[in-house]
């Protein structure tokens, strides 16, 4: 049973997800198929985590209703859900702080299933039970990203270097990018990445749909048509809501990321 | 005397294979109502997908129930695109230009389905109307509102691929590109930096029509092609979120797409090219 011998492994995307969009969501399906047929792995769960309100992102929405149209869009996926912790802590997380609290939490989960497991006798255990919770086996958690985010590791201040290396060390990278861009390039411009680059995951998107939730926005404000670029039911809530106005994107127009505030080190963690 | 406030009412057709159809696909139609909607001449009414029939023979084509049916599907919770199965239920393969007229027709022809002509007496059993499509003579009608130019546009809706297959030879015939942009018009969608324009402008015909080629321009890159799509399938890879959820629970139903349906017409000439390549020698 090939299956047996599987990583059990949990894909997190953090985001604004403002609004979330159908491209999100295909970025979770290829990375699962791309995990999948590497033979190592099996993808046990999606993990979408919108970021805090905290964040002071030029037009960010609450996370109110970031989360709610993020669970009407995964209301049809079996695999994937919307976790609101990120957003509900006080101020703005760090991303490294997001995998290590949703790790933990399914370390505990894995846990309390192994005592239940051992609690039942040898007859009442399923298969999938067996399958699942095998002793030896760690499951494993990984950030599931665009190629663009691993530019952001350059921008100064936005990132601590020391984050960055327990992202790529303890955890790892699924990196997806489009046809004709080339994530390899920033792997090998950094030292640090290109040192864990066994743990950073490159899938090639070939059907290209780069649908960014910024020129959505823009196009409801103007009153056009995103229609199979966002789900129907996201679509009402939006409508219902009068979420996205020339006056929510203006929202935190001129304030600084809150990242950016907090490190007020310049040092450049990717000049190596 | 014509109020120049009014609106000339267009009705959008899209032909093509939709093997299967995709989010791409649909994105058009609403890529076209806005972009029409924002030049404040034009009011689109209706959107028609017209999937080609068998006939076609094209690789990998599989049989026009099931496009049909996964169209419908897909325009389900639509209020404006259906899908007209007219084209697929003709035995033989039909020039784009046929359906257009065809469409052009049922919109003239009194129909107490048609909800423009409601207000329209029939006419009486044996009349015929004029057939020939003439924008510049609108058809008197009665009791439309003021704002509504007389005669409906059936224009044909496409992406930059289709428009630029005008100059694949033995594709079209030159009298039906005349036709259809002269008479009908075309809207075409293409995305940022393509080379429909300078297409356009190589061609003659084409170049003195341009007025009604309506080039609209697609802000996201959108890659969504069936043949992707079917290529994913054979790959056993997911194809949520690129095409309706009701459409790809419909093809794993009926396990519609593997090596052998895309092996279908392998080496069979199209259906257009046989036909003209045989007129020619006639």
């Amino acid at each position: 049973h090939r299956m047996k011998s599987r990583i059990p492994l949990i894909l997190v995307a953090c985001g604004s997800f403002n609004p979330i969009t159908n491209m999100h969501m295909r970025l979770f399906e290829l990375a699962r198929d791309h995990l999948h047929q590497t033979g190592q792995y099996q993808v046990i769960e999606g993990i979408m985590s919108p970021v805090n309100d905290d964040y002071g992102k030029k037009g960010l929405v609450s996370a109110r209703h970031r989360i709610a149209m993020a669970k009407l869009a995964l209301k049809t996926s079996d695999w994937i859900r919307v976790d609101p912790w990120e957003s509900e802590q006080k101020t703005w997380t760090e991303t490294v702080k997001v995998l290590r609290h949703h790790y933990s939490e399914s370390l505990g989960l894995l846990q309390s299933k192994r005592e239940l497991m051992q609690n039942k006798q040898p007859i009442e255990r399923s298969t999938e039970d067996s399958l699942s919770y095998q002793h030896s086996v760690l499951p494993e958690l990984k950030l599931l990203c665009g190629a663009d985010f691993l530019q952001t590791f350059k921008t100064p201040n936005l990132w601590k270097e020391e984050h960055i290396k327990e992202i790529v060390e303890k955890f790892g990278l699924v990196c997806v990018s489009r046809a004709g861009s080339d994530p390899a390039q920033y792997i090998n411009e950094s030292d640090l990445l290109t040192k864990f680059q066994h743990n950073i995951f490159l899938v090639k998107e070939w059907i290209r749909n780069e649908i960014s939730a910024t020129q959505i926005r823009y196009a409801l404000c103007k009153g056009l048509s995103v229609k199979y670029l966002i789900p129907d039911s996201v679509i009402s809530y939006i409508a219902h809501h009068n979420i996205y106005t020339e006056e929510s994107e203006q929202k935190n127009e001129g304030d600084l990321l809150q990242p950016l505030k907090l490190h007020n080190t310049t040092v450049n963690p990717l000049n190596d | 005397m014509e109020d120049p406030d009014r609106k000339t009412e267009v009705v959008l057709l899209a032909c093509g294979s939709f093997n299967p159809i995709t989010n791409m696909h649909l994105r058009l139609f609403e890529l076209a109502k806005d972009y029409l909607h924002e030049t404040g001449k034009y009011k689109v009414i209706k959107g028609i997908i017209s999937p080609v029939g068998d006939a076609y023979q094209k690789k990998g084509l599989i049989s026009a129930n099931h496009r049909v049916t996964m169209a419908k599907l897909a325009t389900k919770n639509s209020d404006w695109v259906e899908v007209d199965d007219w084209e697929s239920s003709q035995s033989e393969w039909l020039e784009t230009l046929k359906v257009l007229r065809y469409h052009h027709q049922k919109l003239l022809s009194p129909d107490p389905t048609n909800s423009l002509q409601n207000a329209i007496p029939l006419t009486k059993p044996g009349r015929k109307r004029k057939q020939e499509p003439n924008r510049h003579d609108p058809v008197k009608k009665k009791n439309q509102g003021p704002d509504i130019k007389s005669v409906p546009q059936v224009k044909l809706l496409c992406g930059s691929d289709i428009l630029e297959s005008f100059g694949i030879p033995n594709l079209w015939k030159l009298e039906d590109i005349t036709e259809i942009v002269e008479n009908h018009g075309v809207v075409c969608i293409s995305r940022a930096g393509n080379s429909v324009q300078k297409f356009i402008y190589e061609s003659d015909i084409l170049w003195r029509h341009k007025n009604n080629i309506h080039l609209v321009e697609e802000w996201i890159t959108n890659d969504i092609s069936s043949t992707k799509i079917r290529r994913a399938l054979r790959r056993g890879q997911s194809i949520r979120y690129l095409v309706p959820d009701v459409v790809r629970a419909y093809i794993e139903k009926n396990n519609l797409y593997g090596p052998e349906s895309e092996d279908r017409n392998a080496g069979v000439v199209l259906a257009p090219l046989q036909k003209y390549a045989s007129d020619s020698k006639n």
